[in-house]
């Protein structure tokens, strides 16, 4: 069987990514090691704490020779603007799970709202990587 | 750490038109959000993003207009203000203007909600989004 086990989003700051993905999402960090050998490779990942299986990878941005100058700044600045990735996460809850996330601080950018296929919100992390929150209709499945 | 890119300012306020379009929110709450002047911040937005932040927010109002016409049987009255838009009147002619017909319309073009695939909100606010003409952008 073939199974997911990690997906990647480039982040803008690993430092910055690891406060939010544990403080404000509430995320537990899987992995966490620093290569010198590697020119200090960060290979740092969290997931979501009862799925255990499952893990993101949060990269950061790498100069050359792995990605050249310009590649990189088109990278960063993809980012910034919020085209480089998208999460979709789902919960039992919605508005419980927005009220919790809000009061950690995380920066909505859409309130929760009745779909076709549930309720969900929206949210980004510092980078500008967008995640959406959504409990789906239980007669629909995820 | 890293300095923020310009743009991630810039994103924050096209997040803030995504996500209080409900509210009489203006160009100036959007610029306020990115932490600029309102001319410097409208030059920078179109500049990132291709088209005025002024635009923007209205074709986010009426891209979730004609998902409330598609999707609920709400009046149009009703419609109007809970896309953040206070007159009837205005809202009807930018309707029609960027639709090519009245909300009313609109609503008799399609089959009812039920029918509609179960396609994730964001990407209904971005496929849905109209464009508008740049003559009319003109006057916005």
């Amino acid at each position: 069987m073939i199974k997911l086990a990690n997906a990647q989003l480039w982040v803008h700051d690993q430092d910055e990514a690891l406060d939010f993905y544990t403080g404000k999402l509430g995320w537990d960090v899987r992995s966490d090691v620093t290569l010198p050998e590697l020119g200090d490779f960060r290979w740092l990942t969290v997931g979501p704490r009862d799925q255990e299986d499952l893990s993101v990878v949060l990269m950061a941005i790498p100069g050359p020779p792995v990605m050249d100058g310009a590649t990189a700044e088109q990278v960063r600045s993809l980012m910034a603007k919020g085209f480089a990735g998208a999460m979709f996460l789902t919960t039992e809850d919605v508005r419980a799970s927005y009220e919790e996330l809000k009061g950690r601080g995380v920066e909505f950018s859409e309130e929760p709202e009745e779909r076709p296929y549930g309720i969900d919100c929206g949210f980004r992390d510092p980078s500008g990587n967008s995640f959406r929150l959504t409990q789906v209709r239980p007669d629909i499945g995820a | 750490m890293a300095p923020v890119p310009p743009a991630r300012h810039l994103l924050r306020a096209r997040d803030l038109a995504d996500a209080h379009y409900r509210e009489p929110i203006g160009v100036d709450d959007m610029a306020r959000a990115a932490g600029l002047s309102r001319a410097h911040f409208s030059r920078e937005f179109r500049r990132a993003f291709g088209e005025s932040p002024r635009s923007y927010l209205l074709t986010r109002r009426l891209e979730r207009a004609a998902a409330l016409l598609r999707t609920t049987d709400y009046p149009v009255i009703d419609v109007c203000y809970a896309v953040g838009l206070q007159s009837l009147g205005s809202f009807t002619t930018s309707f029609t203007r960027t639709f090519g017909m009245s909300p009313t319309a609109y609503r008799a073009a399609y089959p009812p909600a039920a029918a509609y695939a179960h396609i994730p909100a964001c990407f209904v606010r971005r496929y849905g989004r109209p464009v508008r003409k740049p003559a009319s952008e003109q006057h916005v």
